[in-house]
């Protein structure tokens, strides 16, 4: 384990209050799988949203499926509303690579043509390998590349952030 | 020194092969059936297509005809955006003499990914997995009476979709059970999954009578058979696989052995009835039940889509 700490309730009521900011009257909300669908449902509650969030997969469009295969227990995607035309603000948990938001913007499409799409994160923690920025991020930190952050939530909904040194 | 670890699986204990469910961990099974649920809602979007399997090339072998298994897996491979090349071996080399490892061997030159294979032979899947380039995966599309592993598979997937847990049903194989690689598969997957009670119905000339010990009850009545099943799978007769007086006429099987309304209503009133295809009307089973409410046999075709995809990826992100 690593002493930095993130406070992940602390950086949520961030994300809550910048989500709000950016949020247009026909914005829908659209959550990464795993972490970023947990926050996208609590943002849709705390934010008086009606209906479900949207829940997006990378799954089917990573670009390392030719060396990691298949993931299990991976959630599909959800999208109950129409893509073609939305405006969409993704919500995911750590922003890092960009890998995984291209997928999502491939998957986003396999479902229409949106207006426009943005994206709020937790925590970015730099190391891009694409040009793909947050049009929000509850918190910055710089993080070695051995290291891995992963968001968890227990049984009454608490966010908590892990951090992981790999070997 | 011959390896004693299942062929199909690498030293992960990952899918690299499909050649047949017998020997299959369940959390193997369980994962596919997971990956096609994720599949089958590719067909709601405007883009039915995942890039998973793009720049592979997918061969089609198909040494036996069958028109919807070999275009089931030609959508499945498409919908994952591969090229496929179907070959209709049965029109071409090996009956100028090419022996089937010859006949690999040239495909294999024309950069193959995965075979996708039909055999009247039972093991010519396996005979090829253990010749190809480690980078090549291969599914069993059906080997002489062996196995049938993707039919296997999606008939899992249909009574998972309509009764959700095996655990507690009771499911009947009527028919031909000795000739059917479908029959072996869906046993053995059953078994696996974990099914409360598998039952073997048909005339002892089409019933192994090995089947007990696999712990399948073997019933020669219908009725005892059908008697309080949640699925019945219905299988075809193979006219064409019926060498010698095994049965005295379809007709005569029909009588006792063909499924009618009358002998459906002994199964619970939600039974699902199953039939891997294609139907022989007013033989093993009659129209009003081909056609009735409780016959899914046309989601197995649309489930079946979905799980060769989840196959097909499943082992070709795998390493050898």
């Amino acid at each position: 384990m690593s002493n930095l700490s993130l406070d992940a309730e602390a950086l949520y009521a961030e994300l809550l209050g910048g989500v709000r900011r950016l949020l247009e009257p026909q914005s829908v909300l659209v959550g990464i799988w795993s972490g970023g669908a947990w926050l996208a449902d609590r943002l849709q509650a705390d934010l008086g949203r009606g209906g479900a969030a949207g829940v997006i997969s990378s799954t089917l469009h990573r670009d390392d499926f030719g060396s990691r295969g298949m993931a299990a227990g991976t959630e599909a995607t959800k999208l109950p509303f129409a893509i073609e035309g939305s405006h969409i603000l993704l919500i995911d948990d750590v922003l890092y690579t960009g890998r995984t938001i291209r997928a999502v913007l491939n998957e986003l499409y396999d479902f229409g043509r949106p207006a426009s799409v943005r994206l709020a994160v937790l925590v970015d923690r730099g190391g891009r390998e694409l040009p793909i920025e947050a049009a929000f991020a509850a918190a910055r930190v710089v993080l070695p590349a051995s290291h891995k952050l992963r968001l968890t939530r227990d049984d009454s909904g608490r966010f908590d952030f892990s951090v992981q040194e790999q070997t | 020194m011959l390896s004693r670890r299942n062929p199909q699986l690498n030293a992960h204990g990952e899918l690299i092969h499909l050649l047949s469910i017998e020997g299959l961990p369940k959390a193997v099974l369980t994962q596919i059936l997971d990956t096609a649920g994720t599949f089958l809602s590719v067909n709601d979007r405007e883009v039915k297509k995942v890039p998973l399997l793009r720049g592979k090339s997918v061969f089609n072998l198909f040494f036996e005809n069958s028109t919807r298994t070999r275009t089931t897996f030609e959508i499945a491979a498409k919908r994952l955006s591969a090229d496929v090349i179907n070959l209709d071996i049965a029109r071409s080399s090996a009956t100028k003499g090419e022996s089937l490892l010859d006949t690999i061997a040239n495909l294999s030159a024309m950069h193959a990914d995965m075979f996708v294979v039909r055999h009247g032979e039972s093991g010519a899947p396996y005979l090829i997995a253990q010749h190809c380039a480690p980078h090549v995966h291969v599914v069993n599309a059906g080997d002489g009476r062996h196995a049938h592993p993707t039919q296997g598979l999606l008939d899992m997937y249909t009574i998972r979709h309509y009764k959700k847990d095996f655990s507690g049903l009771v499911v009947a194989v009527v028919g031909d059970i000795v000739h059917s690689r479908v029959a072996r598969s869906d046993i053995h997957a059953l078994s696996i999954l974990g099914a409360a009670e598998i039952r073997a119905v048909g005339p002892k000339t089409l019933v192994p009578g090995d089947l007990a010990q696999m712990g399948v009850r073997v019933c020669h009545d219908m009725a005892e058979g059908i008697r309080g099943a949640d699925v019945v799978i219905m299988l075809r007769l193979q006219n064409e696989r019926m060498s010698g007086a095994m049965l005295p006429s379809a007709a005569e099987f029909a009588k006792s052995y063909g499924l009618t309304a009358e002998k459906l209503a002994l199964a619970k009133p939600d039974a699902i009835v199953m039939h891997p295809g294609p139907i022989n009307r007013g033989v093993e089973i009659d129209s009003g039940v081909a056609d009735g409410a409780q016959s899914v046999i046309l989601p197995q075709v649309t489930f079946g889509i979905a799980v060769r995809m989840a196959v097909m990826s499943t082992i070709a992100g795998n390493q050898a």
